[in-house]
């Protein structure tokens, strides 16, 4: 039997004495999309991080493909969107993906192919910080689904996006689940994540109250899971 | 070999951003030079007091110079929140520290470049006699400005006051290699080979950089990694 795409073993993360993170276990067969859910604060970017590496669990374990996360094999495997858009300003388009992408062993032709993707071939030469906020965005989702990722890691991807910018988005999530990608993305905007999410998950404080299939109460009601369980509502 | 790829993709892209923007090579170089032309006038000095504190004077503006530089190496990646998008990416902590310290290396060892001839016409002193063994001294001293400033310029670039905090941290740490540098840049400016019993100096140097560089490039996953 093959290692679920990720597995989170008793994840505690402390900031201080404060539990940021207490005992979150799930586990998620590759291609599976899974919405993280949670009022602010609750927990969502801290899992998020730790699920890409970014910061260590205080205890637990996490796995991705059966491998240790900060295993420079696993992290080529992650494509990580973060609150901000992960660019550098004063580069072209062109350049900051051609920096990402030399990072992940990915040929300029790709880069190229991406910038068609996400129609800014036309500016791929001027700087990013020329850009509107609705092509830097669009830049970013090139730039974390540049190398093809098994495991994409989403914060709150559909924050701030225009419309053009998140009907892509949907139709690559769409697209790499297809492929066989897993996808864990934390939002607020429930009804785009219902739209995508094969599971769902609500962190409340720091637990995981609930993980599980998503059913079609929540599709019809978004906000059915929030008052289904508890003091997250 | 994976990992000198990454440094180099890094290093090209920071070298690439500071050319663009030119945020440290200006503050760095105007720094440097005035500095220079303010001590020239202050001091008047004669040949033979330049070459007695020709190297502090040299490796006071450098170390200046410096921290405006290394500052920058890891502040660069804050806006954006770019360095999470390198961290979760396959390059190692190692291979982010190793680019980034060589890419503030070419920056300062460049600006080191324009300060000796600038040296050379304000205290009129022949710098270039012994230009081999210089050239050397400054790549080492450049070297343990670049390997410990880009390793606490990570170490403090997330706290509210880094731009405070690196140089209080950087330069106690740095005081064996700058008065290494110090000391062999006095003598090559006579324009003598070093002389035997300056060599526990050029040792020193060394130490400092095998030591610095294996430190931080064990330590920088650590760091990097919160």
């Amino acid at each position: 039997m093959s290692a679920p795409a990720v597995a989170a073993a008793g994840v505690w993360k402390y900031f201080g004495d404060y539990p940021a993170l207490c005992d979150v276990r799930f586990d998620l067969d590759a291609g599976e999309c899974l919405a993280l859910l949670g009022r602010n604060g609750a927990g969502k970017t801290t899992l998020l991080r730790i699920l890409g590496g970014l910061s260590g669990a205080s205890k637990g374990e996490v796995r991705i493909d059966g491998g240790e996360v900060r295993a420079s094999g696993t992290r080529a495997r992650i494509g990580w969107l973060g609150h901000s858009i992960g660019l550098y300003d004063e580069l072209t388009a062109r350049e900051n993906l051609r920096t990402f992408g030399a990072l992940y062993g990915v040929p300029p032709a790709t880069v190229t192919d991406w910038l068609e993707r996400v129609s800014l071939a036309h500016v791929a030469d001027s700087p990013v910080r020329e850009y509107s906020r609705g092509m830097r965005q669009r830049l970013a989702v090139a730039r974390a689904f540049l190398h093809g990722p098994r495991l994409l890691l989403l914060d709150e991807p559909f924050t701030s996006l225009d419309d053009k910018a998140i009907a892509l988005l949907q139709s690559l999530l769409a697209a790499a689940r297809t492929e066989g990608a897993t996808i864990i993305l934390s939002t607020h905007q429930l009804r785009e994540a219902m739209e995508l999410a094969s599971k769902v998950a609500l962190l409340d404080r720091g637990k995981l109250v609930h993980f599980g299939e998503r059913t079609s109460e929540m599709v019809g009601d978004p906000g059915y899971l929030y008052r289904t369980y508890g003091s997250a509502a | 070999m994976t990992t000198l790829r990454h440094a180099a993709a890094i290093a090209r892209k920071d070298l690439r951003s500071e050319f663009r923007t030119k945020e440290s090579i200006n503050s760095t170089l105007s720094f440097s030079v005035v500095i220079l032309l303010l001590f020239s006038f202050a001091f008047d000095p004669s040949p033979d007091m330049i070459v007695e504190f020709g190297g502090g004077l040299l490796w006071m503006v450098f170390a200046f110079a410096g921290a405006l530089i290394v500052n920058r190496s890891f502040a660069r990646e804050l806006p954006n929140d770019c360095i999470d998008v390198l961290v979760s990416s396959p390059a190692s902590g190692a291979s982010l520290f190793l680019g980034k310290a060589v890419a503030a290396f070419v920056l300062l060892f460049g600006i080191e470049c324009i300060c000796l001839p600038v040296f050379g016409i304000f205290y009129n002193i022949t710098w270039w006699r012994s230009l081999g063994g210089l050239m050397g001294v400054l790549a080492l001293g450049t070297w343990a400005l670049a390997c410990a400033g880009t390793f606490f310029s990570a170490l403090t670039m997330n706290l509210r006051l880094r731009e405070l905090m690196l140089p209080m941290l950087l330069y106690p740490m740095l005081i064996p290699a700058l008065l290494s540098a110090m000391m062999l840049t006095n003598t090559l400016l006579t324009g003598q080979p070093i002389p035997s019993d300056f060599t526990v100096w050029l040792r020193i140097l060394i130490g400092f950089n095998i030591m610095f560089t294996t430190l931080s490039l064990y330590l920088a996953e650590t760091i990097l990694v919160r």
